[in-house]
């Protein structure tokens, strides 16, 4: 690894996640959460082009029912813009900020955000049949000891082992 | 006396949620990035082996907030039985965790980690939050096809330490020292995919060793000293022996007798367990296990002003203890049966014998008992219909990624 703007130590930046992750607890009683907030974007994007469609699934319906003040009154949503802007400084701290992509060697541009995108389109699916993602399932999960927490944890950190072989071309290997 | 977090909305009122989201979302986001979570290949390398960033970083992250929950709980900092716990769904959480899998070796984020690529300008990082979006999106198109498949196998709030029968404090150990030797293996392992010499165990290993004690001290620590409120009771124990601060008692024939004319002055309260007194009770009792009495939720119950408190238990030293909790929780006027709950019960339900020749007192008392056994029973009739402040009426934190 070439980079100039060296990593934190892991441990530390855990300690510091993990002190965050504590805070969040002590002073809300909830855990982190990413998926959610785009849960927000989604329902706001389904209400806003085809209201009809909202109205009439039970889906969004139960979602609203949740968010009475609208699906981006949500505190995952101000919590995401909250990561935005940290992640932001951090770069900007680090001088890694830029419009850059990353991949493996043997990837082209186009290969790799087709990638991200179907990735994502299965996190985010999956992340709402598991309900939560690697931060409020697995990561919050594990800080209270909840038994469903970490088994997703498990499952999703074993889904990407048990499939890491077949999509090595996308990663290591040419 | 000293409140218990999670701070909101008793402390801190729920207006300002949205501000400490957005402060501990900067908290999150700058943690992220600086651990090297905004880069997506340091994030795979974890299935790879040639980077172990993610399990260090997230396992540490995991424990450190454990360790600190359990050391909160243990200082009666923080209420363990209401904050959020996510609830477990074996079948969906193990489907949807897969797939996540999949989406993770595909995409090469996860959701939280993709926001801080982004922010600092990925372009893969952006494709993946809008793959996300509409992932999200279709799952909600196809919900009514999942949704008896996503509510199967509903185990609310369960914890892990449950689940395997032991102790909250071991499984917190149990789980700080597969953390520090899963940090052992992958660093071997990391070094070796690199074609390294390995180096975990050699170089500065004085500060290593430090390094992976604190948590394990601080755990045992935990498991050693007593809870506040072990403590407490101790302390309150101690000065008790010392006869200071000498519960009141009340006798069952008096108690009786304060039941028949005015029980709406009295807050009797049972703390056995509820086996016990589902059982038997005295007449318009609840039940507030002794373990319980200390929980938050019963602050309010047991400082009413217009109503004394009586407690009893299955030994007069149970009702004591009940009584000295109450106290040490303001409230001065509460008293402690003298005799057992079983005692009580042969008192004036099992057979009243009036001896042959019986003096005047004996006769007396004999009659009152009858008359009061069946005057306690149709107070406990006219009271069954009412509602039981039984349960507890603090409820858990909404959470988790909905």
């Amino acid at each position: 690894m070439d980079q100039k703007n060296k990593f934190m130590n892991p441990y530390l930046a855990g300690v510091l996640l993990g002190f965050v992750l504590l805070a969040t607890i002590y002073i809300t009683g909830r855990g982190l959460g990413a998926s959610g907030a785009m849960k927000s974007v989604a329902v706001t994007t389904v209400k806003a082009t085809s209201p009809d469609h909202y109205e009439s699934t039970a889906y969004y319906q139960d979602y609203a029912a949740d968010h009475p003040d609208g699906p981006m009154k949500s505190w995952l949503v101000f919590e995401m813009l909250g990561v935005l802007i940290g992640a932001f400084l951090s770069g900007a701290l680090s001088g890694r900020l830029g419009l850059k992509l990353e991949k493996g060697p043997g990837v082209t541009n186009t290969t790799r955000i087709i990638g991200a995108i179907i990735g994502g389109m299965l996190f985010g699916f999956g992340s709402q049949l598991g309900r939560g993602c690697t931060s409020g399932s697995a990561l919050s999960g594990m800080a209270v000891m909840s038994f469903g927490g970490i088994i997703t944890m498990f499952a999703i950190f074993g889904g990407a082992y048990a499939l890491a072989w077949f999509f090595r071309k996308l990663w290591i290997t040419r | 006396m000293l409140k218990m977090a999670p701070l909101i909305p008793e402390i801190i009122s729920p207006e300002y949620n949205y501000l400490v989201a957005l402060i501990v979302g900067l908290g999150f986001g700058f943690a992220l990035e600086q651990a090297g979570f905004s880069s997506t290949r340091k994030l795979v390398g974890l299935f790879y082996g040639y980077d172990f960033t993610v399990l260090k970083v997230f396992f540490t992250a995991g424990v450190t907030a454990m360790i600190g929950v359990v050391l909160l709980s243990h200082l009666e900092m923080l209420n363990t039985d209401i904050i959020f716990v996510n609830p477990t769904f074996l079948p969906s959480a193990i489907t949807g965790g897969i797939i996540m899998g999949a989406g993770f070796i595909i995409g090469g984020f996860c959701p939280g980690t993709s926001a801080a690529a982004a922010a600092i300008g990925k372009l893969d990082g952006w494709a993946f939050i809008g793959g996300a979006t509409i992932g999200i999106f279709a799952f909600g198109e196809v919900f009514p096809l999942l949704e008896d498949f996503y509510l199967a196998g509903n185990q609310g709030p369960l914890l892990f330490y449950d689940v395997l029968g032991i102790e909250r404090i071991t499984f917190a150990l149990i789980l700080t020292a597969v953390a520090i030797f899963a940090f052992v293996a992958t660093g071997m392992i990391e070094d070796k995919v690199n074609k390294k010499p390995v180096h975990i165990l050699s170089g500065n290993w004085k500060k290593k060793t430090i390094a992976a004690a604190i948590p394990l001290a601080v755990v045992l620590l935990i498991m050693i000293t007593p809870s506040r409120k072990e403590f407490t009771m101790e302390k309150l124990e101690a000065r008790a022996a010392a006869g200071e601060c000498k519960p009141d008692l009340i006798d069952a024939d008096k108690l009786a007798f304060e039941l028949m004319n005015n029980y709406y002055h009295y807050n009797v309260i049972d703390v056995r367990s509820p086996e016990e007194y589902e059982e038997f009770h005295i007449a318009t009792a609840i039940n507030i296990p002794l373990d319980d009495l200390h929980s938050t939720a019963y602050r309010e119950l047991l400082n009413q002003r217009i109503q004394t408190n009586v407690f009893y238990g299955a030994s007069p030293a149970q009702a004591k203890k009940a009584c000295l909790v109450a106290r040490y929780h303001g409230n001065t006027t509460s008293l402690a049966l003298d005799v057992t709950a079983e005692d009580f019960r042969n008192t004036f339900y099992g057979e009243i014998n009036i001896p042959e020749n019986p003096t005047k007192s004996e006769q007396t008392v004999a009659l009152f008992r009858r008359r009061a056994a069946e005057k306690m029973k149709e107070i406990e009739a006219n009271l069954a219909s009412r509602e039981k402040p039984v349960q507890k009426k603090v409820t858990r934190v909404q959470g988790g990624c909905s």
